[in-house]
């Protein structure tokens, strides 16, 4: 056993001595990375198993705060269930769309093809560019749907769109997918440009006779890392929705309509001062996104083969 | 007769141009880019014409989609209020730019030195990171905020510009966006400097880096973006520490009474990071080409 742990320090040494200045460039961005992304998922996790509250020393408590999670809870089975109902519907949405638009983008002349994917990634660039949804579905008549619907005599007195539980989480998704074409729908567009084009005419040649076939047959398959690099933004992006509830629809939103598991974890982290439960909810989200994420790996794998 | 002629002379030209391609999908297809272009534009189109409608037309019944009477007054307006705070309003200018323009710079450098030698050396350990940095690309920040502050109070770093500086140094998606773009430079061209005696600081600096310049310019607009959306509300408390975009988002928060000037304000927030991106285009749509993720 020591004959093995020596042999390998040795050969760590040896790796060190012939590739030390790799390592050293390394060294900056490994430490860094430890520091702000490594060491708080490990700490998070350790807090999780604790009462930490910030005012006395931390006990440690167990499984106890997953329990309370996943039995006691009922605002986190609300959170949990919004969560997934915004993920399923923006997730998949917002990567089609960003694909299909991209797809679409990507036969126009040039100049169109710059000022069409500027209109639609702008949306999710500017931070806080999203409050204009805020005025589109103010709950007064200034509001602008509400002020068409009025002007049209379609309604007779405004819709409280932020304050009616039923219609919170549809005007949230809306305001995603306006905001979903991000850094993935980039990917696309450079991954579409990328395509060989001497591949079309090969597969011209070989008898596809549409462009759905070219898509199929040509297109997807030589997009596929692309394709895995926005599926991996996109989840992401769509498990951790919090700021846009709670700018729109306020916090805490009409009967939890708009409560998502990051607006939970606020909740106990920020106001109620809960860490060790807070914690549990970070780290119970951290290993659902790594999931997601591998499940749907695991399916785009599949495309082409 | 003249356009009868032009008409056919596209069709003509059409179906050399667009083979494979049937003229009602076209259409429809166009018919589905501009329902969605619209969708996409009408709210960016809202905050470009509310900064220039004075405050009646802001707020006329029913809400109209161009100005009647344009004005700067909003502008003039957040210029006044601008030159009336308690902290001279060049201060939030400067801290932004401190921040936003160490920081990006330090990502670009820590990121790119990261990224040579993972992209084109073979070395124990070069796996494994580079599989841990795709695992990073799934992971998101706001899981890890509480035990960030626990960690930066025990750096003594709350509160000052290094809080919000250092961990953007940091940038997983630099890192990788980088490394995927500077596997295709050429093996050649290092071999053979090294040949001339170059060591790997020196080949770092002068073939790698000229060669990755749109990979790194991206790497700055990302960078860019997520400084300038930062307000910093979490690590900065002293207000003579605190970025332009707390100040502005402050200005905004008195409510209805600045109505006028809060969309002047959404108009600038928005134009910084397009217009960036509007000078960058081509090299970020250069570099997000090698985004892929490989198996």
């Amino acid at each position: 056993m020591s004959k093995r742990k020596k042999l390998q320090s040795m050969q760590w040494k040896n790796a060190w001595r012939l590739h030390k200045s790799k390592y050293l460039m390394i060294l900056p961005f490994a430490i860094i990375f430890l520091c702000f992304s490594v060491l708080p998922v490990v700490v998070a996790l350790i807090l999780s198993l604790t009462d930490f509250n910030m005012l006395e020393l931390p006990h440690f408590v167990g499984l106890e705060n997953y329990k309370n999670l996943v039995v006691n809870d009922d605002i986190f089975q609300i959170a949990l269930k919004n969560t997934f109902y915004f993920a399923i519907v923006t997730g998949p949405f917002g990567y089609l769309l960003s694909f299909v638009l991209a797809w679409l983008i990507n036969e126009l002349p040039p100049k169109w093809r710059a000022l069409l994917t500027l209109v639609f990634y702008a949306p999710s660039i500017s931070g806080g560019a999203y409050m204009i949804w805020g005025l589109i579905f103010s709950s007064d008549s200034y509001g602008y749907i509400n002020a068409w619907l009025l002007s049209w005599n379609i309604i007779d007195e405004p819709i409280l769109w932020f304050q009616t539980a039923e219609y919170i989480m549809p005007i949230l998704i809306i305001v995603q997918l306006w905001m979903s074409l991000g850094v993935s729908f980039l990917s696309f567009i450079a991954g579409l440009q990328n395509v060989d084009k001497s591949m079309y005419e090969a597969a011209a040649i070989d008898g596809t006779k549409n462009r759905w076939q070219e898509l199929w047959f040509v297109t997807l398959p030589a997009m596929k890392p692309s394709l895995m690099f926005g599926a991996v933004m996109q989840i992401t992006g769509s498990l951790s929705v919090s700021g846009i509830s709670t700018a729109l629809a306020g916090f805490p939103s009409t009967d939890y309509a708009g409560h998502t598991i990051l607006t939970h974890l606020s909740d106990y982290g920020s106001i109620r001062y809960e860490m060790g439960y807070a914690s549990a909810i970070a780290t119970f989200l951290f290993f659902l996104t790594l999931f997601v994420n591998m499940l749907v790996q695991k399916l785009l794998r599949k495309v082409g083969e | 007769m003249i356009v009868f002629k032009a008409i056919k002379h596209w069709f003509a030209r059409r179906k050399v141009t667009r083979r494979n391609r049937a003229l009602g999908t076209d259409i429809a297809l166009i018919i589905v880019l501009g329902i969605f272009g619209l969708f996409s534009l009408i709210p960016l189109w809202f905050i470009i014409i509310n900064a220039f409608k004075p405050l009646n037309e802001i707020f006329i019944f029913p809400p109209k989609f161009y100005v009647i009477n344009p004005t700067l007054k909003n502008f003039k307006d957040l210029f006044t209020l601008i030159g009336n705070t308690s902290i001279p309003f060049s201060r939030y200018i400067f801290n932004t730019l401190f921040m936003t323009v160490l920081g990006t710079f330090g990502a670009v450098i820590v990121s790119s030195m990261a990224a040579f030698p993972l992209a084109k050396y073979r070395f124990p350990g070069q796996a494994f990171m580079s599989s841990m940095i795709v695992y990073a690309l799934m992971f998101n920040g706001a899981v890890t905020a509480i035990p960030n502050y626990i960690i930066m109070t025990y750096l003594g770093l709350v509160d000052s510009y290094w809080a919000i500086i250092i961990p953007g140094l940091g940038s997983t998606l630099g890192l990788y966006l980088l490394k995927n773009n500077m596997i295709y430079i050429p093996d050649s061209l290092i071999e053979s400097a090294k040949m001339d005696g170059a060591s790997e600081w020196k080949v770092y600096w002068s073939i790698v880096m000229p060669l990755s310049k749109p990979a790194w310019i991206t790497l700055i607009i990302f960078s860019f973006q997520g400084f300038w959306g930062n307000d910093g509300s979490t690590f900065l408390y002293t207000e003579k520490l605190k970025p332009l975009t707390y100040a502005l988002g402050q200005i905004t928060a008195a409510g209805i009474v600045r109505t006028g000037v809060s969309s002047a304000i959404s108009l600038i927030m928005l134009a910084v990071p397009v217009a960036v991106f509007i000078i960058s285009q081509s090299n970020v749509i250069e570099t997000m080409a090698a985004s892929g993720l490989k198996e």
